[in-house]
């Protein structure tokens, strides 16, 4: 098992032997994972392999069946109430699904944390809201439009809009480059590392685009059947020395790692 | 022989504890918007939009409702009671069977399908999009934001509508008693209210407010624990209708029975 960060009192978050299952599926076992203060930590791994599961265990969305997880120090695991959100009042999260509120316009979904969350004022946040809109290449006319109307990649840069308007500590994104043209892929790489720089924000992704894991993280994790199976700095990710990391950075059917397909 | 006695005794077993567990699921989300209801924040907007949704745009199925019941519960009554001469105490019975019965319970019903399956639709397809975990992550309680103003809209403008429907069911039985039954107008208004005391009304008001938290509760609870899509989210729906409809009917006798003394 290769070292998962070097100081672990000083981790953002800090997962520890976190195991979830849905009935007989196990899709969590036995995962570890330190996140580092003002860290860009990128997990890859196949299709199905609970990357999603992880972070909506973090969140307190999914309740893990056992294992730790602490954010800032604090056990989050079976915590509830006013503590809980107290702690989610530092997250932003980016939905694979994007996940926008379809009653509502698009402006009112990149506000909603500020008006309802911070109390700001509607036409205070709108105007955050078009800044942040405007970051991911959205203009002013978008804004009041629903979501229903735009098309998936445009509802995946109006959910990341949403989750940094509101500067949170720690951001999440599933798979922010997904769906996204090759440029805007990057001008989202671009934003990411921003938000890392000059928020100083803790962020945790999850991506297929080997591109993109290479420009935004610090670390990259590699994630199969349920544990953190490589963990190293992105320098190394080429180096790696383990034949799954290899098999998925070249994205070889030959390896390992066997699709459950049938082959003709 | 012992087989199937097993197989069926297990399959009993089964419904016992789903059925309890379901009990529970259900109580348990029904004292948490119950805490959610009576501690801040509350969202004013949310509410007045329910309000509107619940009330006002029922009013025209309500009112058709309560006009058809009305005219029928004359004529029915009329000749019902003409096997022993009593054809005099149609307006009276029209007011009491209205304002008791068929105004709370028919615009509960009639809420049920309009309202309550709008709920679980609206509610379920928020859980299956994850827009309810989203609420969750931009600091938000879905209690607070989905169920609880769901809740007082219903318990609230229920008898609002309820004494709309009364008043448009005894124009409906006035209009056939005086157009088509012969009865002479200020007669038929003077017997609607001879009779008719305070508690008639009121026992219909506070029915109509527990069949208004009925129906937004189940709406809610099937929406939010809705899974699996959109099968899940008919199905939710579905659930709803049905379920608020004979909770309805079975409050309807307890809190009749409760009323029943005074
Ligand atoms: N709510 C749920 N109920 C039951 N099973 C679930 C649920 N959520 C996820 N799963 C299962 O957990 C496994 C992991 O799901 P998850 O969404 O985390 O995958 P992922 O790694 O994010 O994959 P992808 O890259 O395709 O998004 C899947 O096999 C899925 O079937
Ligand atoms: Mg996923």
């Amino acid at each position: 098992m290769t070292e998962h960060i070097a100081d672990k009192a000083t981790a953002k978050i800090s997962m520890n032997d976190v195991h979830k299952s849905f009935g007989p599926k196990v899709v969590l076992d036995g995962l570890n994972l330190d996140v580092g203060r003002g860290e860009s930590v990128v997990v890859i791994g196949g299709s199905g392999t609970g990357k999603s599961v992880m972070l909506k265990c973090v969140l307190g969305l999914l309740h893990p069946d056992g294992g730790s997880i602490k954010v800032d120090g604090e056990e989050v695991v079976g915590m509830g109430g006013k503590d809980r959100d107290r702690v989610l009042d530092k997250f932003g999260m980016l939905f694979q699904s994007a996940a926008l509120f379809d009653s509502l316009k698009v402006w009112e979904n990149v506000a909603f944390g500020l008006i309802q969350g911070r109390g700001m004022s509607r036409d205070d946040a709108k105007g955050v809201a078009l800044t942040k809109m405007a970051q991911v290449g959205l203009g002013e006319e978008v804004g009041e439009l629903g979501p229903a109307e735009l098309s998936g990649g445009m509802q995946k840069r109006v959910g990341l809009a949403r989750a940094i308007a509101t500067e949170p500590e720690i951001i999440f994104f599933d798979e922010p480059t997904t769906g996204l043209d090759p440029i805007m892929g990057d001008v989202i790489n671009d934003l990411i590392v921003d938000c890392v720089k000059e928020l100083g924000a803790t962020t945790l992704s999850i991506t297929h685009d080997l591109a993109s894991a290479r420009k935004i993280a610090d670390r990259i994790a590699m994630i199969y059947k349920g544990q953190i199976i490589w963990a190293g700095p992105t320098d190394q990710i080429d180096q790696s020395g383990n034949a799954h990391v290899d098999q998925f950075i070249h994205g070889r059917a030959e390896g390992p790692i066997q699709m459950e397909v049938l082959r003709p | 022989m012992v087989a199937v006695g097993t197989n069926f005794l297990a399959a009993i077993g089964r419904i016992f504890l789903s059925f309890t567990a379901a009990t529970g699921r259900l109580s348990i989300f029904t004292a948490t918007a119950l805490s959610h209801c009576v501690t801040p924040p509350i969202y004013p907007r949310l509410l007045m939009r329910q309000m509107m949704s619940i009330g006002y745009y029922s009013l025209p199925v309500v009112g058709m409702t309560a006009v058809f019941t009305g005219m029928v519960l004359a004529l029915q009554i009329y000749s019902g009671s003409s096997r022993f001469n009593a054809e005099g105490a149609v307006a009276t019975i029209v007011v009491i069977g209205i304002t008791r019965e068929l105004g709370p319970v028919l615009t509960g019903l009639m809420v049920a399908g309009r309202v309550g399956a709008a709920m679980a639709a609206e509610i379920g397809t928020m859980r299956v999009t994850e827009q309810i975990d989203a609420l969750t992550t931009l600091s938000t309680n879905p209690f607070k934001y989905l169920v609880v103003p769901r809740l007082i809209a219903g318990a609230l403008m229920l008898p609002l509508l309820v004494l709309v429907a009364d008043i448009i069911g005894v124009m409906g039985g006035y209009l056939v008693g005086t157009e088509k039954l012969g009865f002479n107008s200020a007669s038929y208004i003077d017997n609607t209210f001879e009779f008719l005391e305070q508690i008639d009304v009121i026992s219909g008001l506070v029915k109509a407010s527990a069949f208004g938290f009925i129906v937004s509760l189940m709406g809610c609870y099937h929406g939010y624990h809705s899974r699996g899509g959109a099968q899940g989210v008919g199905a939710a729906t579905t659930n709803a209708v049905v379920s608020a409809s004979i909770l309805i009917l079975a409050a309807n006798y307890i809190i009749t029975e409760l009323f029943f003394d005074i």
